[in-house]
C-alpha cells in the first residue's frame, strides 16, 4: 500500500491552526502595529541588535521557524481545500502551488536562520 | 464552469457562489478565507528573517516598510483576521477533536469552546506582557 502524506499535513495544519490561535493575535499587534506605530512598545524591540541576537540562538532559531513554517501549512492546507470549494479542480498543478510554495519558504526559511 | 460538449448535454448543477447560499456556508468560507492573510503574515514575517540575514542596513529597510500607513492599516485588517480565526478555531473544535466524556456524559461543545477561548486569551495576553 503506498504510505499517505495526509496525516503530516493534516498534523502541520492542526499545529499551525493552533499557534496562530494561541500566540497569533499578539505576535501580529506587536510586529505589525505597536513597534512600527511606536504605541505601548519601544522601537528598540525589534532592532537589528536584539533580533540578530535573538535568531543566533537555538531557542529563538526554533521559535522564528515554528510561527512562520506553521502559520505557512496551516493556510497551504485551508487554501487547497477552498480550491475544491470554489469549484477548482485539484490536480497535480494546484498540489504544486499549495504544497510547494510552503516547502520552499520553509527550506528558505531554515537556510536563513542557519546563516544567522 | 467547464463548456459542455458533450451530445448527450448532461445536467450539471453550478456550483458558483454555492456559499452565499446559507449564513452557515457563509462562515465555514470566512473561516477558511482567514488562512490568506494567515499566509500573508507569514511571509511578511518570512522576507523580515530574509533581511536580518543579509545585514543591518537590509533589515532596516524592512522596518521602516513596516512603518508605512498602508502597512500599519494592513497588519489592522490581518490582527482581525486572527481574532476570527481564534474564535471560529475553538468554534469549531469540538467536531474536530475526539469526543471527551466526563461522569458517562458527553462534554458540550459550548465547555470545549469556552475553554479554549479562555485558554488562548490568556495566551496571547502572556505573550504580551512577556515582550512589553
Amino acid at each position: 500500500m503506498k504510505r499517505s502524506n495526509a496525516p503530516l499535513v493534516w498534523s502541520l495544519f492542526g499545529a499551525g491552526g493552533m499557534l496562530a490561535a494561541l500566540v497569533g493575535p499578539a505576535l501580529v499587534f506587536v510586529t505589525g502595529i505597536a513597534v512600527p506605530a511606536g504605541i505601548l512598545m519601544s522601537p528598540d524591540l525589534m532592532g537589528y541588535q536584539r533580533m540578530a541576537g535573538f535568531a543566533h540562538a537555538w531557542p529563538g532559531k526554533i521559535i522564528i521557524l515554528a510561527v512562520i513554517v506553521l502559520f505557512l501549512w496551516h493556510a497551504a492546507l485551508r487554501i487547497f481545500h477552498m480550491l475544491h470549494d470554489f469549484g477548482i479542480h485539484a490536480g497535480t498543478g494546484a498540489k504544486l502551488v499549495c504544497f510547494g510554495l510552503p516547502l520552499l519558504c520553509t527550506i528558505a526559511a531554515a537556510y536563513w536562520l542557519l546563516a544567522l | 464552469m467547464s463548456t459542455q460538449t458533450d451530445k448527450r448535454r448532461p445536467y450539471v448543477r453550478s456550483v458558483d457562489g454555492w456559499w452565499k447560499r446559507d449564513p452557515y456556508y457563509m462562515r465555514y468560507m470566512a473561516m477558511e478565507a482567514t488562512s490568506v492573510l494567515v499566509a500573508a503574515y507569514a511571509v511578511i514575517l518570512l522576507v523580515g528573517l530574509a533581511r536580518l540575514s543579509q545585514g543591518e542596513a537590509a533589515y532596516n529597510g524592512w522596518l521602516e516598510a513596516l512603518k508605512s500607513g498602508p502597512s500599519i492599516a494592513l497588519h489592522a485588517v490581518i490582527l482581525v483576521v486572527f481574532l476570527y480565526h481564534l474564535w471560529s478555531w475553538f468554534k469549531v473544535m469540538p467536531k474536530t477533536m475526539p469526543m471527551i466524556f466526563v461522569d458517562g456524559k458527553k462534554l458540550p461543545p459550548e465547555t470545549i469552546t469556552y475553554t479554549g477561548v479562555t485558554l488562548a486569551v490568556v495566551v496571547n495576553v502572556i505573550v504580551l506582557i512577556i515582550l512589553v
